[in-house]
């Protein structure tokens, strides 16, 4: 991208344009602001290419290597070709997780978005004191970290006496006295859903609220006197307008639940994780590093971020557009 | 209004106001139960409220092992890191917001890209790569590896408060003679400090929830952070200390709970536009 082929804009842009064109003398300070830009970005680069960029160009490399525990004291693998590769994609283990994967993926992101849309709907219909007091309390769940809302989670849902139990079975939805939540993958991943859903929808109620407020009164009031019904005018005007917001909270939900990890991780519990109720995160956390066979952990690791790679690239472009727009 | 309109307005708020009660619940049973007595906790009936607030939960939960030693590495890593990036942020933010320049482009694919990659999909390069160095149980080994979390997050928020900086006030005042620098000490710094202020609080929360790299690089337990301290509380016994649990539970949370209300508001549109998961 050259400086030509953007309509001017920044200070920098402006001042080039209002001084007479000629030929300067080839200056120091002239050097010094071409390079200015680069100068400031140098420290964030240098950092980013240390701790991430290498890190990664050496997991291609561990996962084309033999890497356990041996050689991680030796510091050098043997190479073994593509043998991890295909002994993860043979592996039906890797498969079934990917699945299962998916499937809480499109379940989570679902319900985020669904009940998240909804509520921020509910928010532009009630009064004004029920709004900032749903608002706070959004919020409220929000700050949580979610270390914290874990063991949280795992207090009411205890099975000696937990309150879920309780709950449900005073409200008669059934016999939940000393119900274990934690018995089956089913029940331990609905639970660890409803952990992320509460902790996710804030963000998604807040930001989409946001872009509702932005819908034009004079609008929604021209397609009424238009004769357009409630449906008519949510379809035709609300929704368009905040489609595009949508999109973007749909796409990163995606990649965050997706990638998953510190909720099932302690919600589950290291105890009671084994493949019948692992996701992508923490298969590879268990095959990688706790069994240190490195390299096959950095199989799967370069699978997995390949597919987030894939995921994000509606996200990616959609904001190196809209941040060219805003400069 | 009319007789109808008030009656759907009084179910949408009777709707607003149980989820309300639902979605503050959690956090309100956190701080509810590290109050309550023993027996409260442990009965089959719960308590809605703390029948006889007691103390005794927190005083447990300082005493236990490691919990001052989780708090002070906590505070050591965050605040070190923080620090280093919203220098270097800072910086690139400027390049980001001000100047057109080759290859620009190609950096924020970078800033936004690496915002997108899974914690979980890094932990074997970091912890081979580390352990190479000698960083593995190390807080400089933690440290740099959030940095590579909190810079691009920092440097895109921190581009959003620049570009709301009107570029007139600028102009006008190296029009009145300032240079550059003085431009930017003199009008540009105090006008982004409120933006600078709310990008470290927000990249406090992100460093003091973190819990994986945590755990995955600091192996001592006189090393470890708060949050990996509270994953360890349960441990493997079925009694669990949920007195304890909880009142630790909210020491921990007490300080992001506070931080984040306080700039929530601020950080939302950098949300919005690419960042971590609050």
């Amino acid at each position: 991208m050259t400086t030509s082929e953007i309509p001017g804009g920044t200070a920098l842009a402006a001042e080039a344009t209002l001084r007479p064109r000629r030929r300067r003398p080839f200056t120091f300070a002239r050097v010094l602001r071409a390079a200015a830009p680069y100068l400031l970005i140098l420290p964030v680069v240098v950092v980013i290419a240390a701790i991430l960029g290498y890190p990664l160009y050496h997991l291609a490399r561990l996962s084309f290597q033999k890497y356990g525990l041996f050689e991680l004291i030796a510091r050098h693998g043997t190479d073994v070709g593509w043998a991890n590769y295909s002994s993860v994609l043979h592996d039906h283990v890797f498969w079934q997780v990917l699945v299962r994967t998916i499937v809480f993926t499109v379940a989570n992101v679902a319900l985020t978005m669904g009940v998240g849309t909804l509520i921020a709907l509910l928010l532009t219909k009630v009064s004004s004191v029920v709004r900032v007091l749903l608002t706070a309390g959004l919020v409220l769940a929000w700050s949580m970290p979610p270390v914290v809302a874990v063991q949280v989670w795992l207090w009411m849902t205890n099975t000696e006496n937990g309150l879920l139990n309780y709950t449900l079975t005073k409200l008669h939805v059934g016999d939940y006295f000393q119900h274990d939540w934690y018995a089956t993958s089913f029940s331990q991943l609905s639970l660890t859903t409803s952990l992320i859903v509460w902790g996710a929808i804030p963000f998604i109620v807040v930001t989409v609220y946001a872009g509702l407020s932005q819908v034009p009164h004079e609008l929604v009031e021209a397609a009424e006197i238009d004769g357009a019904r409630a449906w008519r005018v949510f379809k035709d005007v609300t929704v368009p307008i905040i489609k595009p917001i949508f999109l973007v909270l749909t796409s990163l939900s995606i990649i965050w639940d997706f990638g998953v990890f510190t909720q099932p991780f302690l919600l589950i519990d290291q105890t009671r994780i084994n493949t019948s109720n692992e996701l992508m995160g923490i298969y590879l956390y268990e095959e990688g590093y706790v069994k240190t066979d490195f390299g096959r952990g950095a199989a799967i690791s370069i699978l997995m971020l390949l597919i987030v790679a894939v995921l994000s690239v509606f996200y990616v472009r959609k904001m190196v557009r809209t941040s060219d727009e805003a400069t | 209004m009319s007789v109808r309109r008030r009656r759907t307005r009084f179910v949408w708020d009777a709707i607003g106001l149980a989820l309300f009660v639902v979605i503050s619940f959690p956090v309100y049973w956190m701080i509810a139960s590290a109050f309550k007595q023993e027996d409260e906790l442990n009965g089959l009936t719960p308590t809605w409220i703390p029948l006889h607030p007691t103390l005794s939960h927190f005083r447990d939960a300082m005493n236990r092992p490691f919990f001052w030693d989780g708090v002070k590495n906590s505070l050591i890593i965050v605040s070190v890191t923080v620090a280093l990036s919203m220098v270097l942020a800072f910086l690139a933010a400027i390049a980001l917001a001000k100047f057109r320049f080759t290859g620009r482009s190609l950096f924020i694919v970078l800033i936004i890209g690496i915002q997108m990659l899974p914690q979980a999909g890094l932990i074997i390069p970091l912890y081979v790569v580390l352990a190479r160095y000698h960083q593995v149980n190390a807080l400089s080994g933690v440290i740099v590896t959030y940095m590579t979390f909190v810079l691009p997050f920092s440097v895109w928020v921190l581009r959003g408060f620049l570009l709301g900086i009107p570029k007139e006030l600028e102009e006008a005042a190296m029009v009145d003679g300032s240079s550059r620098f003085g431009s930017f000490t003199r009008i540009l710094l105090p006008l982004v400090a409120p933006g600078l202020v709310a990008t470290s609080v927000f990249a406090f929360i992100t460093t003091w929830n973190e819990y994986i790299f945590a755990r995955v690089l600091l192996n001592d337990q006189s090393k470890q952070t708060a949050t990996v301290w509270l994953s360890y509380f349960t441990g493997t016994s079925r009694n669990t200390d949920w007195g304890g649990l909880m009142a630790g539970s909210t020491l921990i949370a007490i300080p992001v709970i506070v931080f984040f209300l306080i700039v929530q508001r601020k950080i939302a549109f950098g949300l919005t536009s690419g960042a971590v998961r609050g």
